[in-house]
């Protein structure tokens, strides 16, 4: 072997020289596609496996077809948790149009600004957790401040995480609180490459207000917005910590959303129902895929345009 | 005199032999997994175990202390791919998955011995499964209903021996201005002890166990009478209101603050309630009473185990420490009012002399003629607690939805069982 290679070892080097455009990018590309395929792509895969099985984690898996499948069509639960995750997908945007706003706001230069903007991006450094525990102080049926305000109005008390019709959207007002913070981080960073010559251009014209906005300076931030619409959908769907703080899931099952249903399925003290958790995640799987489908024409597209 | 001093002494250094014999047998080491991680309970096992190593002079015990909460989903993984030589779980079906999987070692070996089988009788049914024996128990604790005795003083209220005393005494308490109990159903598992005590109390010992094991529809007119005796309470507002968003903790303040006058809870609620500053003389225990006089009383009384798993090293020192968590001393003195605060579960430990622990011993071991349950969660497969426990705390809020749960409960019974 080493004999028959002494003279290929010559012609290594040349070859190597000869590609090394080619080979440059996909060496540095190797360890990241390594990874990617065996932490991303092989476990999508194999979720895909299992969702046809019936496995409680110790035992051997039974295969049953399409039966976690067939259970889920008539499972109230599920139908609970894919409804929330709506919920959560369209009201969760509502972070970007607010977002916006307060980066208008804070837009201006007046003495301590750096000061003002940090104290509104505070809620997105803080963790989750956190938020969702003082969001549930702020419910609480009894010592809540929410109530004790409403009771001042004399408006009577409402136990905002105790009621199935309400619980959701107490979570998600919760979650838009530091998700406004992320959004409007991105605005600002936008706010300060909008060409000035073309607002004063605008101005010249006589746009002002509402239109300037709508016209001259929106168009121009279609790249935060772009990437506030991505975060905002991907934080949407990961909605778990905060119903985990905030509710377990719970009046009844009533807040859960489909990752957490396939938490308490698969992973939680009640569950170790592998396969059906594992079906779970293929159908949250297919929703993100719209998405991420989506975000990756858009993008094809911009770079296409930008050639 | 002689004669019976010979025999004496002759029979201490036989058993002295034996004893010396049997540590020096046990060698190497033993591994022990526990999720006792609460301050308390750390302090004792760490204590247990530390006493058995200096027990047996060639054996190195090793304890890992695991939290609660994690352990529950840990011991999957460390029973496939690590075996301790010992390991914490729970009685009753709860044990089941790792019995099916063969991850536990059948211990009815040990069972056999008199010192086990004479004195641990009381639970020897809650430790088997297919006929054998899986593990040991080390300590138990009651429910029942902890009220303050002041309220019920002030407003010249009889702990109640029926249902209809406890339905008066309860609108006696809502007249004026406080609710019966209090209780945070927002894990769900207390609502499941309501269901427990009214099923059992409605249907029986027998119905219960039937009931969690599936046999038994949950449309069944029984079942509908043990919610029917629920629904007389919520109608009358006996408990507190939202408690679907506490947890059991959270619920406590109600009964610190005197909002309401009882707590249906196992025997562990009584050490928060003494920390927020409830004297003896302003708590008290009484036995859920009977709400059917033809069904004999029986209460739930969760058991916490140990168990050996089947991929052990040191097997034989795992038995030995097994014989010594059960033998009547140990017991009576990790049982102790400051050390668990619990109940032994040997025959003959010593209680603490403790209101509670005494007036919970007395009621388990005379006045519990049905049997004892071990919990809604440990005696149902932990799919259908799940689903059922969800029912019941809608059903405390909704109870007009009453038909629809139960559909839906029978529904998961066709799957599960």
């Amino acid at each position: 072997m080493a004999d028959t290679s002494m003279p290929h070892s010559d012609g290594a080097p040349g070859w190597i020289r000869r590609n090394r455009q080619a080979l440059a990018p996909a060496l540095f590309l190797l360890p990241g596609v390594l990874f990617f395929l065996f932490y991303v792509i092989f476990p999508i895969l194999q979720s895909f496996n299992l969702s046809f099985y019936r496995w409680d984690g110790l035992g051997d898996p039974v295969y049953v077809g399409v039966d976690n499948y067939v259970e889920l069509l008539d499972d109230r639960a599920f139908e609970v948790s894919l409804w929330n995750n709506f919920k959560w997908l369209l009201m969760y945007l509502l972070a970007i149009p607010a977002g916006l706003a307060i980066a208008l706001f804070l837009n201006q230069n007046v003495f301590g600004i750096r000061l003002y903007k940090s104290l509104f991006f505070f809620p997105f450094v803080i963790s989750q957790v956190v938020v969702g525990l003082v969001f549930s102080w702020f419910y609480d049926p009894t010592f809540g401040l929410l109530n004790q305000i409403l009771g001042f109005f004399g408006l009577g008390t409402l136990n905002v995480l105790g009621d199935p019709n309400l619980v959701t959207y107490g979570i998600i007002v919760a979650g838009l609180w530091p998700q406004t913070a992320y959004c409007m981080i991105l605005y600002l960073t936008g706010l300060n490459a909008v060409d000035p010559e073309q607002v004063e251009a605008a101005r010249l014209d006589g746009a002002k207000g509402l239109k300037m906005l709508w016209y001259v300076i929106i168009p121009q931030l279609r790249p935060a917005t772009f990437i506030a619409f991505v975060v905002t959908i991907i934080g949407a769907l990961r909605s778990f910590d905060l119903i985990s703080i905030m509710t377990n899931g719970g009046p009844f099952g009533s807040s859960r959303v489909l990752s957490f249903y396939m938490f308490e399925k698969a992973l939680s003290e009640y569950g170790f129902r592998m396969g059906y958790g594992a079906a779970i995640a293929v159908v949250l799987f297919l929703i993100m895929l719209c998405f991420i489908a989506y975000f990756l024409w858009s993008m094809y597209q911009e770079e296409k345009g930008g050639r | 005199m002689n004669l019976l001093k010979g025999t004496a002494a002759g029979f201490a250094m036989a058993v002295g032999l034996a004893a010396s014999a049997q540590a020096a047998d046990l060698s190497g080491t033993l591994k022990i997994f526990s999720d006792m991680s609460n301050p308390a309970p750390r302090a004792v096992m760490e204590k247990l175990a530390a006493d058995f190593d200096a027990l047996h002079p060639n054996l190195t015990v090793e304890l890992t202390v695991i939290d609660r909460e994690a352990y529950k989903t840990q011991i999957r993984n460390f029973l496939t791919a690590n075996a301790p030589d010992v390991a914490n779980w729970y009685a009753a079906n709860r044990m089941r998955p790792y019995v099916s999987a063969g991850l536990f070692e059948d211990v009815s070996d040990l069972w056999a011995e008199p010192a086990i089988a004479d004195n641990l009788a009381s639970t020897k049914g809650a430790m088997t499964l297919d006929g054998k024996q899986w593990g040991v128990p080390y300590t138990y604790y009651q429910w029942g209903v902890y009220y303050r005795e002041d309220i019920y003083k002030e407003l010249g209220l009889e702990e109640p021996k029926d249902w209809d005393t406890f339905k008066a005494n309860c609108q006696k308490i809502i007249d004026s201005g406080k609710k019966c109990f209090t209780i945070g159903t927002k894990f769900l598992w207390t609502a499941g002890g309501w269901f427990d005590y009214l099923n059992m109390r409605t249907n029986g010992y027998d119905f219960h166990m039937a009931l969690t094991n599936g046999e038994i529809a949950w449309t069944d007119d029984r079942v509908k009478q043990t919610f029917a005796n629920w629904r007389e309470l919520i109608d009358m507002g006996a408990f507190i209101d939202n408690h679907q968003s506490y947890s059991w903790q959270e619920a406590l303040p109600f009964m610190v603050n005197g909002d309401a006058a009882g707590y249906l809870m196992g025997n562990f609620a009584v050490a928060p309630l003494r920390e927020a500053g409830l004297t003896d003389e302003q708590i008290d225990f009484y036995q859920f009473p009977a709400i059917n006089p033809d069904v004999a009383l029986a209460e739930d009384a969760p058991t916490d185990t140990f168990h050996i798993p089947s991929g052990a090293q040191n097997k034989e020192a795992a038995r030995e420490f097994l014989r010594y968590v059960t033998s009547a001393d140990v017991q009576t003195a990790i049982n102790a009012g400051s050390a668990l605060g619990q109940l032994p579960v040997n025959a003959s430990s010593s209680v603490d002399n403790d209101e509670m622990l005494n007036q919970g011993f007395e009621m388990l071991s005379s006045n519990s003629p049905g049997g004892i349950a071990q919990f809604f969660d440990r005696d149902a497969p932990a799919e259908m607690a799940s689903v059922a426990m969800e029912g019941f705390q809608e059903f405390m809020v909704f109870p007009d939805n009453l038909d629809e749960i139960l559909d839906r409960l029978e529904k998961a019974r066709g799957r599960v069982y």
